[in-house]
């Protein structure tokens, strides 16, 4: 690792090929980020801070020890070495100079986020040579709603700790890799407080018409949206003219705000008058859909999108992309081109094709 | 009323108006709903026959009944015989009550259709190989037509022909003339009504294919997009109001501007202009423009009373006055044209570049090019016919209502339109044989009396709403013009059947129409029946109209958005408004009756409703 590299560094200065430094899931907010697309402020705790912070509480030098010797399927001394070298992680203290890094960076993000304090989503962000084995080692270690800069720096190392669960170490050994050459970076990001979320499809996923986009939404956190506990407002846009074609403004019976005492998000009643007010206004439909073509354009391909409305950040810039990832279903069904089912290749087969067809009426 | 199928009426059950007794004496005899002959009622009462609202948002005239015929015969003749289309044959009309029914006559026969296609392919094929070149023959043959028309002469009845007669030893009489003329008059008419519909059936065919392959890939298109890929910038019938907008702006740069706006009617004006070199300079180039430029109806042109710009000189002279003021503001009046066609190329970019395969992309490709290719007809064609021939017909008819009128046939010439043209044929037989013979016509006595008569009953029409249908929805329709300019699709026989179950048009909160022009605006309806009443309007205001021309065009830099009647995504409402930028919902059926003056409405022109506010 060379020494010029920072051990935190804000999300809009991450790019695509600094997985190894800031893992995938802080670059890809970068690549998000420097694609135009609006998503929550925040900063990435790199390797390099993470491997500061492991040589500097003397812990590197100990792990020849502590695994050394133990095989993959050694389930028992595996738990014991993770629960000691986990334990010593969220026990010891970042050098001055990292925690520094660290506080200043969440104070400005206070700044930006217009709080004191603000809340913020702490996440692990796993790098290249360990994404394979992140999902199956079930270490995407998120706490959400954390705020104060103690509350940061110790939930910070929760994330670091999280590389030594004994699964994720079974699997490294099993895989062959040093576990000292595997490092974590740490994600510090804005938490949306969403007057407003949902989700949205850069196609419509009723049909598949790659000219639509259509957006669920419904009051408070997109939880209520995604996991289908509310029927939700839907809107169907073009997405060529950014018009609304089609507006279904549903009953809204529940959505999630968030709980300051317990820094949780809870599920709560909507107030009878605002249960059929549509939960998202046109402006921001429109405004949401030309960030959904965008996104669509930068990654080539029809996306499925997180978003949320922000109440606390400024009305022009309130609206934010948590998540986009490739659209499944519609892309991975290979339909014959509409073109095949012609008599034809020549404009006359088309034609005659499309006369004997007529419209359907009824 | 009873109603087949729970939706539409019966064609046969609907009621004879009171006091209207008869009425199918004055449209000719096959139009009628029939119930002695078996086999026709039966093919009758099968039919699903809807009300052609798009031509005939009032009832017909029995002179106008023309047009009617006209394209009955030369669409049929086209699909039937002509080009062969496999799955249809022409279109079936019938009368109602004054107003017009129309029915697409499906091939049944599998192997009468296969032997179609064989001939479809070679005729059609042939057209679209070499549509360039034929349509540049068809302008040739069509201006000859409107050329020999405006040639013709229809003379007087003279008390003693000249004497040129003997010495030339010319052997006719200006009675023999009279007939000649008459019937040059209907014949010229009837052919240009050919030449109408050699290109139109299958330039709606290549559209209906683009259309359909692009719902195809995009469920969710709309068809207003699908359309402005498609559409022509720079097409005829902007030109008479480009001419408007030269003129204003000659008077500007000629500093008469004051003295066109101050001068009164058109009487005066002149007057004021005459006195000064610039006025009669101006004065000059106006007259330069009339022909062809100010051929133009105020309204679709199918009736004898949409009355051209040549006819009446305040119309184009007020629209003159409306350009000039928006010059002195210092408004420019060009047409965003570069802005126009940016936004048509991106709109077709972006549609192509989300298909998804190389396959459909080239048929992409190839469609749109032959939809482009055929579409300048399908706009053009309607300066030709329906703007310039008829406004120019109109008249020529008029003259023959003189002679008529002073030989007693008629009380007044605009009482000419009470005849099918048969009838005045024949009026003109009783005519000039009692003027050979010396005698007072037949007619003199008994055709004032069947006029009058006949005001009464159109008069009844009038009041009479058309319900939207009769008879059965089919499933399937393959008639291109049924399902292009008539738009009749699921939806909007749900939308018709809706409103025909509604007795009272004040119950209506809400309706639909045609997406024509996209965007969604509230504001206050004007409601304008002719292009006289467009001073009226404030501005802001939503203009309710039966239907727009090019008469209209001022107006629409007043208004914010536009409702009608009558018409298409291709009607010249939603052309314009796209122009504009506002939006437009076209092809309501009823909006001029169920909306007033001064009523708060919201208007979405991306999905074609419309709902009353307060």
């Amino acid at each position: 690792m060379s020494t010029t590299q920072p051990m935190v560094c804000w999300f809009e200065e991450c790019t695509r090929e600094m997985v190894p430094l800031v893992g995938g899931k802080c670059s890809s907010l970068g690549e998000l980020i420097n694609a135009g697309i609006r998503v929550p402020p925040g900063f990435a705790i790199t390797t390099r801070g993470y491997y500061d912070f492991m040589e500097q509480a003397g812990i590197m030098d100990d792990l020849a020890g502590l695994v050394g010797s133990l095989k993959a399927d050694d389930l028992k001394g595996l738990e014991t070495a993770s629960s000691e070298i986990r334990q010593r992680i969220e026990a010891a203290s970042f050098s001055l100079q990292l925690e520094d890094e660290i506080a200043e960076s969440y104070r400005r993000l206070s700044i930006r986020s217009f709080m004191p304090a603000t809340a913020v989503a702490v996440r692990s962000s796993a790098t290249a040579e360990d994404l394979p084995g992140a999902s199956f080692a079930g270490q995407q270690d998120t706490y959400l709603w954390i705020r104060g800069i103690d509350a940061v720096l110790e939930h910070a190392k929760r994330c670091m700790s999280s590389l030594y669960t004994a699964r994720a170490m079974a699997y490294r050994i099993r895989m062959g890799f040093d576990h000292r050459e595997v490092g974590i970076s740490v994600g510090v990001q804005k938490m949306a407080n969403s007057f407003t979320a949902g989700v949205m499809f850069t196609l419509n996923p009723s049909n598949g018409d790659r000219s639509s986009i259509v957006i669920d939404a419904n009051f408070g956190f997109g939880e209520s949206v995604v996991s289908g506990e509310v029927t939700p407002d839907q809107f169907r846009i073009n997405k060529v003219s950014l018009e609304i074609l089609q507006r279904t403004v549903s009953e809204k019976t529940v959505c999630y705000t968030v709980d300051t005492k317990t820094q949780t998000s809870v599920a709560s009643e909507i107030p009878e008058e605002r249960r059929n007010i549509q939960s998202v206004t046109d402006d921001e439909l429109i405004e949401l859909a030309r960030m959904g073509k965008q996104i669509e354009q930068h990654y080539g391909r029809p996306m499925d999108i997180e978003w949320a409305i922000d109440k606390d950040m400024p009305r022009s810039g309130n609206i934010f992309i948590l998540q986009a990832r490739p659209e499944t279903v519609w892309s991975e069904k290979r339909s014959e081109p509409v073109s095949a089912k012609a008599r034809g290749k020549t404009t006359m087969d088309f034609i005659l094709s499309s006369m004997m067809e007529g419209k359907k009426v009824s | 009323m009873t109603k087949s199928n729970g939706k539409f009426p019966k064609p046969h059950a609907i009621e004879t108006l009171p006091g209207t007794e008869g009425w199918e004496r004055m449209y000719p005899y096959q139009y009628q709903f029939v119930s002695d002959d078996q086999e026709r009622h039966d093919y009758e009462k099968n039919g699903f026959w809807f009300y052609d609202g798009l031509h005939y948002p009032e009832p017909l005239y029995p002179f106008d009944t023309i047009w009617d015929e006209a394209w009955y015969l030369a669409l049929s003749q086209f699909n039937t015989r002509i080009f062969a289309v496999p799955p249809v044959y022409g279109v079936d009309h019938r009368i109602v009550n004054g107003y017009v029914y129309i029915t697409p006559v499906p091939v049944k026969d599998p192997a009468e259709i296969e032997k179609r296609i064989a001939l479809f392919m070679e005729r059609a094929g042939y057209y679209y190989e070499n549509w360039n070149e034929l349509e540049s023959n068809w302008e040739t043959k069509m201006r000859a037509t409107i050329a020999a028309l405006e040639a013709l002469q229809i003379d007087p009845l003279p008390d003693m022909e000249e004497l040129s007669v003997v010495t030339s030893g010319l052997g006719e009489s200006k009675g023999y003339h009279l007939l000649k003329a008459y019937d040059d008059l209907i014949d010229l008419g009837i052919r240009c009504w050919q030449y109408h519909f050699e290109f139109l059936n299958l330039g709606y065919a290549a559209y209906v294919t683009f259309m359909d392959f692009c719902q195809k890939i995009f469920p969710d298109i709309p068809t207003q997009r699908i359309t402005q890929m498609i559409s022509g910038i720079d097409v005829i019938m902007y030109k008479p109001d480009e001419k408007l907008k030269e003129l204003a702006q000659l008077a500007m740069t000629s500093g008469i501007d004051a003295a066109v706006l101050a001068g009164g009617d058109f009487a005066a004006t002149t007057r004021a202009l005459g006195e000064t070199e610039a006025g009669r300079a101006w004065l000059q180039t106006f007259e330069e423009t009339r022909y062809p430029w100010f051929n133009i109806s105020t309204g679709t042109g199918w009736y004898h009373h949409h009355k051209a710009w040549n006819d009446d000189l305040n119309i184009p002279l007020a629209s003159i006055r409306i350009y000039i003021e928006k010059l002195q503001q210092g408004d420019s009046l060009e047409r965003p044209i570069e802005a126009v066609r940016a936004e048509r190329d991106r709109i077709t970019v972006e549609y192509r570049a989300l298909i998804d395969n190389d396959e459909d992309r080239a048929t992409f490709d190839q469609l749109l090019q032959t939809a482009t290719t055929v579409f300048p007809y399908v706009e053009n064609h309607l300066f030709y016919v329906e703007h310039w021939f008829h406004s120019v017909f109109w008249n020529k008819v008029r003259e023959v209502g003189v002679i008529m009128r002073d030989h007693g046939l008629l009380a007044d010439v605009e009482d000419i339109w009470y005849l099918k043209r048969g009838e005045i044929k024949d009026a003109l037989w009783d005519l000039v044989t009692a003027w050979a013979t010396g005698v007072k016509p037949r007619g003199a006595f008994t055709l004032p009396k069947e006029i009058a008569w006949r005001k009464g009953v159109m008069q009844k029409f009038q009041e009479w709403s058309p319900p939207p249908a009769v008879g059965i929805a089919p499933e399937v329709i393959q008639e291109p013009f049924t399902i292009v300019l008539w738009g009749v699709t699921n939806d909007s026989l749900k939308s018709w059947a809706a409103i025909a179950a509604v007795d009272n048009l004040d119950d209506i909160r809400q309706f639909t129409g045609f997406a024509g022009s996209p965007g969604s605006v509230q504001g206050r309806v004007r409601v304008c029946r002719t292009v006289e009443e467009i001073g009226e309007l404030e501005e802001g205001e939503i203009l309710v109209a039966p239907t727009t021309s090019p008469s209209w065009a001022p107006v629409f830099t007043k208004i914010q958005a536009c409702v009608t009647d009558v018409g298409g995504v291709m009607s010249h409402a939603a052309i314009v408004c796209r122009e504009y930028g506002m939006p437009a919902v076209v092809g309501t059926g009823m909006a001029t009756k169920i909306l007033k003056t001064g009523q708060m409405v919201s208007v979405n022109g991306s999905t074609g409703e419309i709902a009353i506010l307060q």
